[in-house]
């Protein structure tokens, strides 16, 4: 009692029943302070490599974007000039807000395609059949290779369009005839559906794992009920993918937008070392982008626990 | 002749003799409770064969293209099978590429970094899952934000700061992040740690904290060892993402170390430089098949892990339970 301040070490908790309410409440809070110093020494390697490394380096991106900056062998010059790399971007730069509307679209087009693409094939993966084995195997191939380099590899040899589809004339004349507002989505699912599908390995993963969490008792309670296949599937099994779906999502969107190969971030990257650009302009642009993906993030993840609420709500 | 037919009708007919029959028929073809009929078998293969070839297809475009001599690859009668077994675009890919030395390179640079990650990212999900202090929600939120953050804005002050330090092409610009929490794709392996953590019983550590073992130690003795295979399956998954990962280090060691990918990505000019265009004779320009077998040659290591350790890629997160409530 007379040294509260020390901290107390765990002792035999016999001693703790037998002390007055005070001194069991203070020795709580000591208790509590030291598991919350342990708990930061644990994290403390992460908290500094957070500061030097994504916090730091993100400050000082910011006051490029709004620089000119010059680079010189010994020293970084800079010279302030306002929001002007900002309106440059967003209104002077003809090919920039087209890249990133391309890339909106794309993004749009591209997450449900996987999410359900994904979705299918790990309710496939869940079944029972023969040579199940190989085709877990070939599935999540994507995982292992999808790169930068093979992707453009692939996309160089044409493997990753539709190509019977895409080069019927009655399909050409079809996509002719579509509001300009769809064509290109139309036009970009066509050519690219392919390449969507190298994307999904780690989604498919994630579902599947999902998918045998849910307790088989589930299914036969359903049956005995008798509800049908299709009903199992939209009363259990979707609402029950519900959470994993956002997850999945914001992996996708974040995927597909750090892609190496993506157009915004190869342009972005040319600047960097352009001397019409530079890097201030370069900075400027990546802070337009990352507010774009954040936006994009939002509109999906909005979108996805709206239609979870409900879900879970008719479960 | 007329009460026979009166007696089995048609339909009569079918209802007593032939529904057996066609119950069966019907289970046969569209399945019942145990199981699955041929119709629907029959689609779940053709859709697994179809999704199938679609992954295989590039691949086995890739690996034939590459053995094909020259001369085949001039016949337009020979597609997908060569009349020969042609290893000389290997022979030109493999020194074209360096190979040795770019496999080392590329080994060191995606292993060390994975190594350091897993075990940072153990420390800090460990750090999360079992202890109690103010502003964890923040460190969360942070956590997410360095997943999303595009590395483009990070990237410049980070390689001008490099470029200080004179760390630019050394292996060292990949490895401090990583020791620090801020790998690539760290914040996804903190959170499987995270999770295994959470899902393992605190019994034997609390018992252990009695015995007067200390909190290192706890974590080092019997957090470690329970948590093994989230370490396999992150090392693993690390290993794979900074292997393909091109861009950071595209950036971070131009003009230093030369990975695998980087020398894939100049593979023309370095053709170019060996077999000098005027010089050689026609046979040994750059073909198609000569880029295609550098192309295999620089996914054969993933693919030959992928087929040895394909139980712990298929199995990971079952066993440490990515998915995250």
């Amino acid at each position: 009692m007379n040294t509260p301040t020390t901290p107390v070490p765990a002792s035999t908790p016999t001693t703790v029943q037998t002390l007055p309410i005070q001194r069991s409440a203070r020795r709580e809070i000591t208790l509590r302070t030291r598991e919350a110093l342990y708990g930061y020494g644990f994290i403390l390697i992460w908290v500094i490599g957070f500061s030097l490394f994504t916090l730091i380096p993100l400050i000082q991106t910011f006051q490029y974007s709004l620089n000119k900056v010059t680079v010189t062998a010994q020293s970084i010059s800079l010279d302030f000039v306002e929001w002007a790399n900002y309106s440059r971007a967003l209104f002077t730069d003809p090919n920039f807000i087209e890249l990133v509307i391309g890339y909106m679209i794309e993004t749009l087009v591209s997450v449900p395609i996987v999410l359900i693409f994904a979705m299918i094939i790990a309710m496939m993966l869940n079944l029972n059949f023969k040579l199940k084995a190989l085709f877990r195997v070939i599935f999540f191939l994507p995982i292992v290779i999808t790169s930068g380099p093979v992707i453009k590899e692939l996309t160089a040899q044409g493997a990753a369009s539709v190509p019977s589809i895409a080069s019927v004339p009655a399909v050409v004349e079809f996509i002719a005839e579509l509001p300009r507002a769809l064509r290109s989505p139309v036009e970009y699912l066509l050519t690219s559906f392919v390449l969507i599908l190298w994307f999904s390995g780690v989604q498919i993963l994630i579902y599947l794992a999902s998918l045998q969490k849910i307790d088989r008792s589930i299914y036969e309670a359903a049956a005995i009920d008798g509800a049908s296949t299709w009903e199992i599937f939209w009363k259990i099994i979707l609402p029950s993918l519900s959470t994993v779906t956002v997850v999945n999502a914001v992996y996708t969107i974040v995927t597909l937008s750090h892609f190496s190969e993506n157009k915004v971030i190869r342009y972005i990257y040319d600047q960097t070392y352009d001397v019409q650009g530079g890097i201030g302009y370069a900075s400027a642009m990546a802070f337009i982008y990352f507010a774009v993906m954040i936006v994009l993030l939002g509109i999906v993840y909005l979108f996805l626990m709206q239609w979870a609420k409900r879900g879970q709500g008719t479960r | 002749m007329k009460s026979v037919m009166s007696n089995t009708t048609p339909t009569g007919m079918t209802r007593s003799a032939f529904q057996p029959l066609l119950d069966r028929l019907r289970s046969f073809l569209f399945g019942n409770r145990v199981h699955r009929g041929i119709v629907f078998n029959t689609l779940l293969y053709i859709l697994l064969i179809a999704i199938g070839f679609v992954y295989l297809q590039p691949l086995l475009f890739m690996f034939v293209t590459s053995i094909k001599s020259p001369d085949d690859l001039l016949n337009p009668m020979v597609q997908w099978v060569p009349t020969e077994f042609y290893l000389g675009n290997y022979e030109k890919g493999l020194r074209v590429l360096a190979y040795a030395d770019t496999l080392f390179a590329s080994v060191m640079v995606s292993v060390t970094p994975s190594l350091l990650q897993t075990f940072v990212a153990s420390l800090v999900g460990y750090g999360l899952a079992r202890y109690r202090f103010w502003g964890k929600p923040l460190v969360f939120v942070l956590l997410l934000a360095t997943f999303i953050i595009p590395p483009q804005n990070t990237l410049i002050p980070q390689m001008l700061t490099y470029r200080d330090m004179g760390l630019l092409g050394n292996p060292l610009a990949l490895i401090l992040p990583a020791l620090l929490g801020q790998g690539y794709r760290s914040a996804i392996f903190i959170l499987i740690f995270y999770q295994t953590f959470q899902s393992l019983p605190k019994v034997l550590e609390e018992s252990a904290r009695l015995d007067g073992a200390s909190d290192v130690r706890i974590f080092f003795s019997i957090a470690m060892p329970a948590a093994l295979p989230a370490y396999i399956v992150s090392f693993i998954f690390s290993v794979v993402w900074y292997w393909n990962e091109t861009f950071l280090t595209g950036v971070f060691l131009e003009g230093g170390v030369t990975t695998l990918p980087m020398q894939l990505s100049r593979f023309t000019q370095a053709y170019e430089n060996l077999y000098p265009p005027g010089v050689v004779n026609i046979f040994d320009r750059l073909n198609e098949a000569v880029k295609m077998s550098g192309t295999f040659l620089n996914i054969l290591p993933l693919l030959v892990i992928y087929f040895i350790l394909q139980r712990w890629f298929v199995e990971s997160v079952e066993m440490t339970g990515i998915t995250g409530e």
